[in-house]
C-alpha cells in the first residue's frame, strides 16, 4: 500500500544570502490514509514549516512531496491552489474562522471556491462535529473549542485526502482539548483522511496513531521522544 | 458574491459610513451639475436661442471679449449675405446697460440691437413684436422682476427711454443679465451715448457689433473665406459662448471643482477598501490557504465595492435631485437635466470602482502562508 502523503528528503531554507534558516532538514515522512500522526517539538523546530510544505503553501527548497502519487513540485501555482481546494484540508490554531460568516456558512465557504467532486453535506457535517445547534452563530459568539469544531468541519467538507492541523488545542482547556483531538482521530479513521497534527500538548497524544518529534528541522520517530 | 454579501450585512455599520460619504459626494455632484447647467443657461441662454449658426466679429478681435469690443461696418452684412451656403445675414448690436423703469424698478439689460423684421427680430409671448424706434422686447426673466408691457425703461446715463412692447417666451440672458431686444438704430444711439433728442453723427449708424449669419439647411459655410471677403473674424455660435462675459471663468471653475470631486471620491473609496483589505489580511490568507483563487477573491471584493457604490450613489442622486428640484424653484441659476446628471453619476461610479480596484489588488500580495502558525 502506498502512503497518501509522502515526503522524501524535503529541505526548506528560509531567506537567502548569508541570513538563512534551515526550517526543514531532509525530512522523510509517510502518512497512510486514515492515520493520525502527531508532530511535537520545541518552538522554532520547523513544525509549521512542515505543514506549509505538505499543504502546498510553500515549495520546498529540495526534495519531493507526493500526494497520493501526485508530485507537488511539478505543479503550477494555479494548479497548487486547485490541489489545496480539492485534496487538502487545513485546521488552524484558534480556528481562524471568517468573522462575518455563521458556522454553517464557514463550512459552506470552501464549496464556493470552485467545483468540488463529492462534497459532504455542510449541515450533516456540522451535526457530526456537534455544532448544529449553533449553525447560525458567528465566530465571536462561539467558545474556542466550538470554533475549532467548526474549523474542523470546514476542513473536511471537500472530503480532503490530507488534513493538516496546526496546534488545534493551543487556546483550549484540558477537557476541550481532549474532545477536539478525539474528534480529529474519529474523522481521520472513519473517513480515511491522512492527518498530520502539530501540537505542544502531550496529553492528547494517546489519540494519535503515531507521534513524531521535530528538532532543528529534523524529524525523528516517537521512540527517541519517549527516552528523553 | 457568497462572502461579499455576508460581509456587507455583517459589517453594515462600517459600510453604511462609507455609503454615506459616497452618497454625500453624489448629492454634491448632482447639485454641481445643476448649478453648472444653470450658470450656462444664465450666461448664454440668449445666445443659444439666437437662430444663428455663426457670428462675424471685428477682424482679430480679442476672442474672450468679442461681444464688448467688436465693431463691424454694416457693409459686412451684405458681403456675408452673398457667401455660399448662407441663408441669411443680419446686423447684431450688443451692449450692457443699466436702467430704471417708470415704476422705479432697477434693471440691468443686455441690449441686443436687431433690424426690425430681420430673422433676429424675436417673436414674443406677450405684447407686440418690435415695430419702431424706442421700443424694447424683454426676456421673461426680466418680466419676473415686475416689469410689464407698457412700462418705460430709462437707460443710464444718457436717459434714453425705451418702451416695453413685448415679453419673450423663455429665459433670454447673456452674461447673467436679462436681454432686451431693440431696433438697431435705437441700439446704435444708446451705444454711442446720444442723449434723447440730440442729433447723432451719421457714422454711428454704420457700426454694429457683429454680423449674425444663418447657414442654409445642411449647408457648410466656409467661414474663413467669408471672413476674408468681409474683413471679419467669425466664431460659430458655440464658440461665441466663450466670448460672453465670465462664461469661460465660471464653467472652468465648476469643471475644476467637479474634477476634484471625482478625484476625492476615487481616493476616499480607494482608502476605505485599502483599510478594509489590510484589516482582512489574516482572513484573506486563510481563504487562500483553503484553496480560493486570486480571481475568486478579487471578484468578490470588487462586487462588494460595486454594490456599495451603486446603492449609495443611487441614494445620493435621488436626494440630490429632490434637493435640486427645491433649488430650481428659487431664483438661483440652477437647472436639473438628466444627461449631465447621468454622466456625472457614471463618472462617479467608474472612478469609485477604479479606486476600489487599486485597493483590492492588495489581495494578490497576501501570502496564504500567514494563515499558519501563531497568528493574532
Ligand atoms: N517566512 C519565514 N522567513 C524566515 N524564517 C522563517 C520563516 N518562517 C519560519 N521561519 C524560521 O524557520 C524556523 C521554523 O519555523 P516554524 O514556524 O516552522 O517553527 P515551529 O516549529 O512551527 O515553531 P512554533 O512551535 O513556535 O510554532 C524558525 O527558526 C523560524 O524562525
Ligand atoms: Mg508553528
Amino acid at each position: 500500500m502506498t502512503a497518501m502523503l509522502s515526503l522524501s528528503d524535503v529541505t526548506l531554507i528560509h531567506g537567502d544570502g548569508e541570513d538563512t534558516v534551515t526550517a526543514l532538514d531532509k525530512v522523510n515522512m509517510e502518512v497512510e490514509a486514515g492515520e493520525l500522526v502527531a508532530v511535537v517539538g520545541p518552538s522554532g523546530a520547523g513544525k509549521s514549516s512542515l505543514l506549509a510544505v505538505c499543504g502546498a503553501l510553500i515549495s520546498p527548497t529540495s526534495g519531493t512531496i507526493r500526494l497520493n502519487d501526485l508530485d507537488l513540485s511539478a505543479q503550477s501555482p494555479r494548479r497548487l491552489t486547485a490541489i489545496r481546494r480539492e485534496r487538502i484540508g487545513f485546521v488552524f490554531q484558534s480556528g481562524n474562522l471568517i468573522p462575518s460568516l455563521t458556522s454553517l456558512d464557514q463550512v459552506r465557504l470552501p464549496l464556493t471556491f470552485g467545483k468540488v467532486a463529492n462534497p459532504r453535506d455542510p449541515r450533516e457535517l456540522l451535526a457530526e462535529v456537534g455544532m448544529s445547534h449553533k449553525a447560525d452563530r458567528r465566530p465571536h459568539q462561539l467558545s474556542g473549542g466550538e470554533r475549532q469544531r467548526v474549523g474542523i468541519a470546514r476542513a473536511l467538507v471537500t472530503r480532503p485526502q490530507v488534513l493538516l492541523v496546526d496546534e488545534p488545542t493551543a487556546a483550549l482547556d484540558r477537557q476541550r482539548s481532549q474532545d477536539v483531538v478525539a474528534l480529529l482521530a474519529r474523522e481521520a479513521h472513519e473517513h480515511g483522511v491522512a492527518t498530520v497534527m502539530v501540537t505542544h500538548d502531550h496529553e492528547v497524544l494517546h489519540h494519535c496513531d503515531r507521534v513524531l518529534e521535530m528538532i532543528d528541522g529534523r524529524l525523528l520517530p516517537a521512540e527517541s521522544n519517549a527516552s528523553v | 458574491m457568497f462572502l461579499a454579501i455576508r460581509e456587507l450585512t455583517f459589517a453594515r455599520g462600517r459600510f453604511a459610513l462609507m455609503g454615506v460619504v459616497v452618497a454625500l459626494i453624489a448629492i454634491l455632484t448632482v447639485l454641481l451639475s445643476g448649478l453648472s447647467v444653470g450658470l450656462v443657461n444664465d450666461g448664454v441662454s440668449g445666445l443659444k436661442r439666437l437662430p444663428v449658426t455663426s457670428l462675424a466679429f471685428q477682424h482679430e478681435v480679442a476672442k474672450d471679449s468679442a461681444f464688448s469690443r467688436s465693431v463691424v461696418e454694416t457693409s459686412a452684412v451684405d458681403t456675408w449675405a452673398t457667401q455660399d451656403g448662407v441663408a441669411e445675414a443680419a446686423p447684431l448690436g450688443n451692449t450692457l446697460a443699466n436702467g430704471r423703469t417708470n415704476e422705479g424698478i432697477e434693471v440691468d439689460l443686455a441690449l441686443f440691437g436687431v433690424e426690425v423684421g430681420s430673422f433676429l427680430d424675436p417673436a414674443v409671448a406677450e405684447g407686440q413684436r418690435l415695430a419702431g424706434e424706442g421700443e424694447v422686447v424683454i426676456s421673461s426673466t426680466a418680466a419676473e422682476l415686475g416689469i410689464s408691457v407698457g412700462d418705460t425703461i430709462e437707460l443710464e446715463p444718457a436717459g434714453t427711454p425705451l418702451k416695453v412692447v413685448g415679453i419673450l417666451g423663455e429665459q433670454h440672458t447673456f452674461g447673467h443679465v436679462d436681454i432686451g431686444y431693440l431696433p438697431l438704430r435705437s441700439w446704435q444711439e444708446v451705444k454711442a451715448g446720444v442723449r434723447a433728442g440730440d442729433a447723432a453723427p451719421e457714422r454711428i449708424y454704420n457700426e454694429i457689433t457683429a454680423v449674425a449669419v444663418r447657414a442654409a439647411d445642411g449647408a457648410d459655410v466656409d467661414l474663413a473665406a467669408g471672413d476674408k471677403d468681409a474683413g471679419t473674424t467669425s466664431m460659430t455660435l458655440e464658440q461665441s459662448f466663450g466670448a460672453s462675459p465670465g462664461y469661460t471663468a465660471e464653467t472652468s471653475t465648476l469643471q475644476l471643482i467637479q474634477v476634484f470631486l471625482y478625484a476625492i471620491s476615487a481616493l476616499v473609496v480607494g482608502a476605505f477598501f485599502t483599510v478594509l483589505t489590510v484589516q482582512r489580511k489574516q482572513e484573506i490568507a486563510v481563504i487562500r490557504a483553503l484553496g480560493a483563487s486570486t480571481r475568486y477573491l478579487l471578484r468578490d471584493s470588487l462586487l462588494q465595492s460595486v454594490v456599495l457604490l451603486v446603492l449609495s450613489a443611487g441614494v445620493g442622486v435621488a436626494i440630490g435631485v429632490a434637493a435640486g428640484a427645491a433649488i430650481s424653484a428659487t431664483p438661483m441659476p440652477f437647472v436639473l437635466e438628466a444627461a449631465p446628471i447621468a454622466v456625472a453619476t457614471a463618472l462617479l461610479l467608474i472612478l469609485g470602482v477604479v479606486g476600489a480596484t487599486v485597493a483590492v489588488l492588495r489581495i494578490t500580495r497576501v501570502d496564504p502562508l500567514t494563515a499558519l502558525g501563531g497568528n493574532r
